[in-house]
């Protein structure tokens, strides 16, 4: 049901100009991966369909807010061999969420680093371990569920990543079992040139009764103009409880564009969070399949931008059972020049009656300069529902900051008090402690720099 | 006599060429309770908020002198932390913020202020739960965010709580009846009679009777068109009920 401009198909012989590079970087990739049948067809079927739909352009309804013309400009380098030369255990140590105790995946530009990586405390029959071993070894608990959510065909960026990715993380909970500590993926980046891109692709797959929580960070040791590209596939089986956390803290430079597709299965009841505060220029892409009844999900979101930054979210809630709910929440901190798109596109299929669908977006400009952009969109087939949706985009309270003042809290307090609270709003619905109180201190810190840097050009 | 805590001298205000106060003489001391009434638009609530000082309005004559010192020179918060504090008519929701961390923070601005050790959280949690007790405030007041799902009334007994933490010298409450049914009218006005000492003083502005009924004041000032038209006892109150705000300005000898 998603709808993309259609297309000229092209013959892949006859590639568009802008794509040849990626089609002849293919031809080099194939020979030397050494992938089953069933994942050489994706990876074709992957390729063939970038050659078609090539880079979406702003006339695109779904990227009329974000120009990824630079992304096309670059040069194409997929990282194809493992480059991770120097990157230690101890320089990664200050990225990861050190409350946390349970297992954790490294990889570096997207290949699987196994001696920065550790698995603890893994119950019976769970699996947390790198997907390009997971196809080779043990394909049964992958091929019913990879490529199957997230879909080739309608989208570039997806397409490009199940042509060329090497590797992500793969985590399988059986049915009944609870991963009792969070999982943490740690995602690296030393780039060193230009249009360096990382592929990265994870299956996460929770049985019926299940419970885990997982934990995505995107960092780098770059200063180069990277490309992240990655795709999470996300399994929610009947009843089953998922908390998922993806922090984007991207160097400056960087490009990153990840998409996580989701299908959430009965009585089930998962929480997502996107946390972007990175990079040049962000996509996350959220397409959440709501296929069993009397599910819940929350998707929570946080952006703060500053300088030239552009963060954009797309969301597309698909309502295709009754009696489920989902809230989307997502608030923004605009500085300088940066901007923020929020896409929100909520779908009630004719047999979702009893939905109840509500999305918010609040965006907090900090600067006359900012831009945020915000696009509810709900399309509603099934007449015994309830969708809400509201967006707001202003200033700092003056109100509030009165009140605040006359509490006996000086001006500057106050301003601080009121966008730490904008902020803290998402970050309460963090429900994994160590996590949230990290997050909440990794958060403040930004903010308090960004307050210094205002304060300091004034 | 006692030095006064507040005397307004002659004060004309307003907002963008736009005269609200024109000349309002006032005398707050110690232990005294005033009320001031007046009708919609006669420049109540612009006069509580010049006190508090809120911004964006022209002070075009007068002086405010708060326990001997200039009022109108000082910054909104250096006046709440030299004991000035105003209930609010709308309260402010703050969502995101915690009360607990809110109130700690605005009492221990305070306290540095008096050149205090600030209290951390286990001397302040100490502190807090007295001030409840009086007032008997429900504990989930500290638990949830500032006025955020708050009911009106609970908005309202929410500032006299802060109140009681702040310990003023003194309170203006501005409209604190607005939108109560009696229960919770009585519960607020039993909070400010509990705080109430012979240090400290009380300007409670509003624009019906019922509130004086339970919190009974010393004199009451009738604020017609941004002057005050007549002052006061308690009976003042009473005889504006009956006949009316239109009869002051037009039937009493108004003074000039």
């Amino acid at each position: 049901m998603i709808t993309t401009e259609t297309k000229t198909k092209l013959n892949p012989n006859q590639p568009r100009r802008e794509t040849v590079p990626y089609w002849e970087k293919f031809e080099q990739f194939e020979k030397i991966a050494k992938d089953p049948e069933w994942v050489r067809v994706a990876r074709k079927a992957g390729i063939s369909h970038f050659v078609e739909l090539g880079f979406p352009t702003l006339k695109d309804e779904d990227w009329r807010f974000t120009n990824v013309a630079p992304i096309a400009k670059l040069p194409f380098k997929p990282v194809l061999e493992p480059t991770r030369d120097g990157v230690t255990a101890e320089a990664l140590e200050h990225f990861m969420f050190a409350g946390l105790a349970g297992s954790k995946l490294v990889f570096v530009d997207g290949h699987f680093a196994p001696e920065l990586s550790s698995t603890v405390n893994l119950p019976e029959g769970v699996k947390v371990k790198s997907l390009a071993e997971a196809i080779a070894k043990g394909p049964a608990q992958v091929e019913p569920h990879l490529f199957h959510h997230a879909r080739s065909d309608a989208s570039a960026f997806t397409a490009l990543n199940t042509a060329f990715f090497k590797d992500g993380a793969f985590i399988y909970v059986p049915a009944g079992q609870i991963v009792p500590e969070p999982i943490q993926l740690l995602y690296v980046s030393t780039a060193k040139e230009d249009g360096t891109t990382a592929h990265l692709r994870n299956l996460i797959v929770a049985e019926r009764d299940s419970q885990v929580t997982i934990v995505e960070s995107y960092v780098s040791l770059s200063d180069a103009a990277y490309l992240t590209n990655s795709v999470t596939e996300l399994v929610a089986g009947d009843n089953a409880v998922v908390e998922h956390l993806k922090l984007q803290d991207e160097s400056q430079q960087a490009f990153h564009i990840t998409t996580l597709a989701a299908h959430f299965g009965r009585a089930s009841n998962v929480l997502t969070h996107s946390i972007a505060l990175g990079a040049k220029l962000s996509r996350t892409n959220i397409h959440a399949h709501l296929a069993g009844e009397g599910l819940e999900c929350i998707l929570n979101g946080l952006y703060l931008t500053r300088g030239e930054q552009l963060a954009d979210h797309y969301m597309v809630v698909d309502h295709a059972q009754a009696h489920c709910d989902s809230h989307e929440y997502f608030n923004g901190i605009l500085a300088d020049k940066s901007k923020s798109v929020f896409h929100g596109r909520i779908l009630v299929r004719p047999d979702a009656q009893k939905t109840d669908a509500k999305q918010t977006n609040k965006n907090l400009l900090l600067s006359d300069n900012a831009t945020a952009n915000t696009k509810p969109q709900l399309e509603i087939y099934a007449d015994d529902v309830k969708c809400t949706h509201g967006a707001t985009v202003g200033q700092l309270n003056e109100e509030a900051i009165f009140y605040l003042r006359s509490r006996c809290i000086g001006l500057e307090t106050a301003r601080r008090m009121l966008i730490h609270s904008f902020a803290g709003e998402i970050i309460d619905r963090v429900r994994c402690q160590p996590v949230r109180e990290e997050l909440d201190k990794l958060v403040w810190d930004r903010l308090e720099q960004d307050e210094q840097k205002t304060t300091g050009n004034k | 006599m006692t030095q006064p805590i507040l005397t307004i001298k002659n004060l004309s205000a307003g907002v963008e060429g736009r005269e609200i106060l024109k000349g309002i003489n006032l005398t707050i001391r110690p232990g005294e309770v005033h009320a001031v009434m007046g009708p919609n638009g006669s420049g109540k609530s612009t006069l509580a908020s010049i006190l508090a000082g809120r911004d964006g309005y022209h002070i075009t004559g007068g002086e405010v002198v708060y326990c001997g010192q200039d009022l109108l020179e000082l910054e909104a918060e250096d006046r709440a932390r030299e004991g000035v504090f105003l209930a609010f008519q709308y309260p402010v929701e703050i969502p995101g913020v915690n009360s607990t961390y809110f109130l700690k923070a605005a009492y221990n601005e305070i306290r540095k202020h008096r050149g205090q050790p600030e209290f951390d959280a286990v001397e302040f949690l100490k502190f807090v739960r007295e001030r409840m007790k009086i007032l008997e405030v429900p504990e989930d007041f500290l638990k949830r965010p500032v006025n955020h799902g708050f009911s009106g009334g609970e908005k309202k007994r929410n500032e006299i709580f802060q109140m009681a933490v702040l310990d003023p010298k003194l309170a203006i409450l501005d409209e604190t009846d607005s939108g109560l049914d009696i229960d919770a009218l009585q519960i607020v006005a039993t909070g400010v009679n509990r705080l109430k000492r012979p240090d400290n003083a009380q300007l409670v502005i509003t624009h019906y009777q019922r509130l004086l009924n339970f919190i009974v004041p010393d004199y009451v000032h009738v604020l017609v068109d941004g002057r005050i038209v007549r002052t006061g006892g308690k009976e003042l109150a009473l005889e504006l009920e009956e006949n009316g705000y239109e009869s002051i300005v037009h039937g009493g000898a108004v003074p000039a």
